[in-house]
């Protein structure tokens, strides 16, 4: 186990970058805690497989350098950095029982094979592989082949971090819960540093205990997954974060409040004595969850009209045009559908300001 | 008129794809089959489309028997679950090769590509090749060519589900919408309940081969008839504890008891399975008359706004929905509320008896 | 109403039928026709039964010959497929390198059968020749029409020349096609080279090495040209492989009932031991390890 550093990190693909826009990585400045799971998680092209490679050792970054528990080891090739990867398709060798895949990194590290056998049989106990140890691992079903190469990396008793490339892509739907389970117990179990690369908001979400989000080559946010739902740093995050994602609506600042197009929203008195300071353009952020809908006129009521109801089973999203802009709503089942027309509210406590993107919020002292 | 299938099989060796299949599909109508994955539902579309001849049984265009008509001779219009589209050809040749095909005049070719390409918001990139485009591009242009084609019968199977979530978010927004402006027959396949909502409609719930389930998709969803219907149209599938009623009270799960009122009323004894949708539980009492439930956490996972909460209740699994994202410990005990107005009752065999009543808590 | 005119389809298959039938079929039948019959011209022919089948089982020369057949298809399959696979190995994966190497490996290939037999003889033969002069210069009598052993060797490395580089080109697609995660993945367990190549690179080329044997194989127990031109069955018999032998029968002495009855039992063991090979390939490395 390892605590990882990365220091100024930067990348480009091109040998002779110019402006940001050439490079894949801009600046990542991080420290990966030992024992921690963390999920690295985007759109496609945001840089987060580059920047798995980079801590594998896959790359080399143009810029900056990769310690492991303060050693040095941006320029070691990934079999001399100790660490463990699980591919999108599972990597296995075919030819081999599943007790020999398992056993191969320990037999080609020149371990006693008293011990290779007794740790071999150890992680099939904790991946519930032991039934099929004899079966050829070539004709396993895809689930138990991604057990098999997580295995690989479980045997090791020298492994700093077992990195995952979305493993979970050629598994079907109704197991991915069962494999999220086993990583999530495997990880309370041995306390490895997990690092695990996805698009997918559930696998990441639900994984780890840390989501570093990337946009463009960027870590936009680091956080629980409360804090990325609760408190976006970004517009993005609050956008990608969630379903619907955050709503935005264009701003500026008025007494006690935000103005926007359909009226005047208030504010909690700290956001608002940061939004008077605030340069760049403003939005208001506000999850489609804490947007109270009124039949009524209400007080702070902002008038909208309803466009599109849907009904999830478990939930309603309304969809309402507020002077131009459209915004969602999510209703719990019991809540009636609403009116054509309806008030809005938006609860200070719930509604946050950005500024050219970014949240705005007291900088820690 | 519209489409109708009649007693239709489809079998292929010794294994049945489809068993008598009974459907009627009105003309403008937007039709969801909702089915988990070899459930039949692209066997279906495939009879639909022509591409398949079923093994007994009918199917029926306004009447006319078209049962053994090719898919060359019918007008459909079809979307699979891969991105497919010419690779050699842009995206406004993709589009059009359907018009071009038929021979129309180039100035009302260009005039219906440049609608259809709007309409799905890939109008700036008419000249790129498909492998320069990304996934949701490529699925937009594999739609904007079944759609430029005026089909009587659009059929999707699974179109996002290769997609990005939040792609798939915005498309499914985008395609209700484009759905609602058609006049002709809409099928679509989906394993997702939610999609299945909110594209509305009908509905046509499907397991190993045969229809369970028909009728306008609320209404099925509120009223599954069968506990098999239930599983599939819930997302997790709903959670159900065995039970039994006997002198006017309900028990079921550890030790729970409780009057029978409101729709349980009426049930006779004997033994049933009760069902609990996993959005009506609940982390907090609400109600007085709400049952408690004890469980331990096995997992909590996260899905865009909510956090399904996995627990262990006695010897049942269930799943709690959760509003927002809050952490929970695997492992530890907690309590879940649920009232007994939001219960599904099945009998023996799996048959619905008693579902909650709409807009009552 | 059309009622699946997809059933015209079957028109297409037609014209393959037929080119089949009148390609390999009929020209099939006729040998069987042959070889049981003793023609003496047109219309004169007797039924012999197996006559012409005992008599060519039991032909020494011929026994000679299907053992020599035997050696030959053997060598030609130990040297050039693993040959073929290493030469895949080293060559370079991709840019500019990886498309000269193909081209060059490709050239052999190029060039007509009996050519082949032609640069050989004169690249070969001690007066002028420049393999065969230099040879003879450095002190070893060297001449191929002379010594059997040489005449095989000779036989041996323009064969391995001419074919070696189709089981490379083929091993190379196999290569090719190994995503570069399993690489990673072997790197990251910590395998070596040799390990790589036994549990990666090797399983992952079986199905074009399956080929490459099956074609290699077949090329070779039917080889004529080349080895007629260059030694032209000798010295003495010592070069005198099946298909050589059959067309001194067939040619030379025109007896076409022995002929035809060899051609069969020529083509039933070409049949039989292509099968075999297939069978076993395909089963290496599959089904569980009781």
């Amino acid at each position: 186990m390892a605590r990882i550093a990365l220091d100024h990190i930067a990348h480009s693909y091109l040998p002779e970058p110019k402006g940001s826009a050439d490079y894949a990585l801009k600046r990542i400045h991080y420290e990966w805690e030992d024992g921690g799971a963390y999920a690295l998680l985007g759109p496609s092209g945001c840089g987060k497989t580059t920047l798995l490679n980079i801590i594998s050792g896959l790359l080399t970054p143009s810029e900056g350098q990769v310690h492991y528990d303060g050693r040095d080891v941006t320029g070691l090739p990934p079999e001399q950095r100790n660490i463990a990867q699980v591919f999108q398709f599972p990597v296995l060798y075919d030819t081999m029982t599943v007790f020999d895949n398992l056993a191969f990194p320990l037999r080609n590290r020149k371990i006693a094979e008293p011990d290779v056998k007794k740790r071999v049989l150890e992680v099939a106990e904790i991946l519930e592989l032991s039934e099929v140890l004899k079966k050829r691992a070539a004709n396993l079903s895809a689930d138990a082949k991604q057990k098999i190469s997580l295995g690989r990396g479980l045997v090791r008793s020298d492994v700093a971090a077992i990195l995952f490339d979305e493993p979970l892509t050629v598994i079907d739907p109704h197991l991915k819960w069962q494999l999220r389970r086993k990583l999530k117990e495997i990880h309370e179990q041995l306390r490895l540093t997990l690092i695990y690369v996805t698009h997918d908001q559930v696998e990441a979400m639900t994984f780890a205990e840390k989501v570093v989000v990337m946009y463009e080559g960027e870590i936009l946010q680091i956080g629980t997954p409360e804090e990325l739902f609760d408190h976006p740093q970004h517009t993005f995050v609050g956008y990608f974060i969630g379903s619907p994602g955050m709503n935005f609506l264009p701003c500026t600042v008025a007494e006690g409040g935000a103005q926007v197009a359909g009226g005047r929203i208030a504010l909690d008195p700290a956001t608002f004595s940061l939004a008077q300071n605030a340069t760049g353009e403003l939005q208001v952020g506000i999850r489609p969850m804490y947007l109270e809908l009124h039949d009524t006129a209400v007080a702070n009521g902002l008038q909208a009209s309803v466009s599109l109801v849907e009904d999830q089973g478990n939930c309603k999203i309304v969809t309402v045009q507020l002077n131009g802009t459209t915004l969602r709503a999510r209703l719990p089942e019991e809540k009636p559908a609403p009116g054509e027309r309806v008030w809005l509210v938006f609860p200070p406590q719930h509604t946050k300001l950005f500024a050219d993107g970014r949240l705005l919020q007291e900088q820690p002292s | 008129m519209g489409l109708t299938l009649e007693k239709l099989d489809k079998i292929v060796g010794q294994e049945v794809h489809l068993k008598d299949i009974d459907l009627h599909f009105e003309p403008g109508s937007r039709n969801v089959i909702l089915g988990r994955t070899l459930a039949g539902k692209t066997s279906l579309l495939r009879i639909l489309a022509g591409l398949d001849r079923p093994t007994r049984g009918r199917l029926l265009i306004n009447g006319e028997d078209y049962t053994g008509v090719t898919v060359r001779k019918r007008s459909v219009a079809m979307v699979y679950q891969q991105f497919i589209n010419y690779p050699s050809m842009t995206v406004y040749r993709n589009i059009a090769s359907p018009l071009l095909l038929a021979k129309l005049d180039t100035a009302e070719i260009d005039r219906k590509v440049r609608q259809a390409a709007e309409m799905l918001h890939i109008e700036h990139l008419l000249d790129r090749l498909p492998a320069e485009l990304s996934g949701g591009q490529q699925q937009r242009t594999a739609i904007a060519r079944a759609l430029v084609k005026d089909a009587q019968l659009l059929l999707l199977d699974e179109p996002l589900v290769n997609l990005d979530y939040k792609l798939r978010e915005e498309l499914r927004i985008e395609l209700q919408a484009i759905f609602e402006r058609r006049e002709s027959i809409v099928v679509y396949t989906t394993t997702e309940p939610a999609e299945a909502l909110m594209l509305g409609g009908n509905i046509v719930v499907m397991d190993e081969g045969r229809v369970l389930q028909t009728g306008a998709t609320p209404d099925v969803y509120h009223h599954p008839g069968t506990l098999k219907v239930a599983e599939v149209f819930s997302d997790p599938p709903i959670n159900y504890l065995q039970g039994a009623v006997s002198g006017g009270r309900a028990s079921f799960g550890e030790g729970i008891q409780i009057p029978l009122s409101g729709h349980l009323a009426d049930l006779t004894d004997g033994d049933y399975m009760f069902g609990l949708r996993c959005n009506h539980l609940f982390l907090a009492r609400r109600n007085p008359d709400d049952i408690e439930l004890s469980a331990r956490v096995t997992l909590s996972e996260i899905n865009g706004s909510e956090t399904f909460i996995h627990i262990v209740h006695g010897q049942d699994g269930l799943v709690v929905q959760d509003e927002g994202i809050h952490p929970v410990k695997i492992g530890s005990a907690l309590s879940v509320f649920v009232n007994p107005s939001r219960l599904f009752v099945y009998n023996g065999g799996g048959e619905l008896v008693a579902s909650p009543v709409q807009g009552r808590y | 109403m059309d009622k699946w005119e997809n059933n015209r389809a079957w028109f297409l298959v037609l014209p393959v039928f037929f080119i089949v039938a009148f390609s390999a079929i009929i020209p099939l039948m006729t040998v069987v026709n042959y070889s049981v019959q003793d023609i003496f011209g047109p219309g004169q022919r007797v039924f012999v039964g197996t006559e012409w089948f005992e008599e060519v089982l039991g032909d020494k020369r011929l026994h000679d010959a299907l053992w020599r057949q035997f050696l030959f298809s053997g060598l030609v399959l130990l040297i050039e497929i693993p040959l073929g696979v290493v030469i895949a190995l080293l060559m370079p994966k991709k840019g500019w390198g990886a498309s000269a190497s193909l081209v060059i490996l490709a050239l052999p290939l190029l060039i007509p059968w009996n050519v082949i037999g032609t640069i050989w003889i004169i690249f070969t033969r001690p007066d002028i020749g420049l393999l065969g002069a230099a040879i003879n210069t450095m002190g070893i009598a060297f001449d191929h029409t002379a010594s059997p052993i040489q005449a095989w060797i000779t036989l041996m490395f323009m064969e391995v020349w001419h074919w070696t580089p189709l089981v490379a080109l083929l091993a190379y697609a196999g290569l090719q096609a190994i995503p570069e995660a399993y690489y990673q993945a072997a790197k990251i367990d910590g395998a070596s080279a040799w390990s790589t190549f036994k549990y990666i690179q090797l399983p992952k080329m079986r199905g074009v090495l399956t080929i490459a044997v099956l074609l290699r194989f077949m090329d070779s127990f039917l080889i004529y040209a080349e080895p007629f031109v260059l030694t032209g069955g000798g010295p003495g018999n010592t070069t005198t492989f099946l298909s050589i032998y059959l067309v001194k029968i067939a040619v030379g002495q025109f007896d076409l009932g022995p002929a035809a009855a060899f051609s069969l039992i020529y083509f039933l063991i070409v049949l039989l031991f292509s099968w075999l090979f297939y069978q076993a390939l395909q089963n290496v490395g599959k089904g569980d390890v009781k």
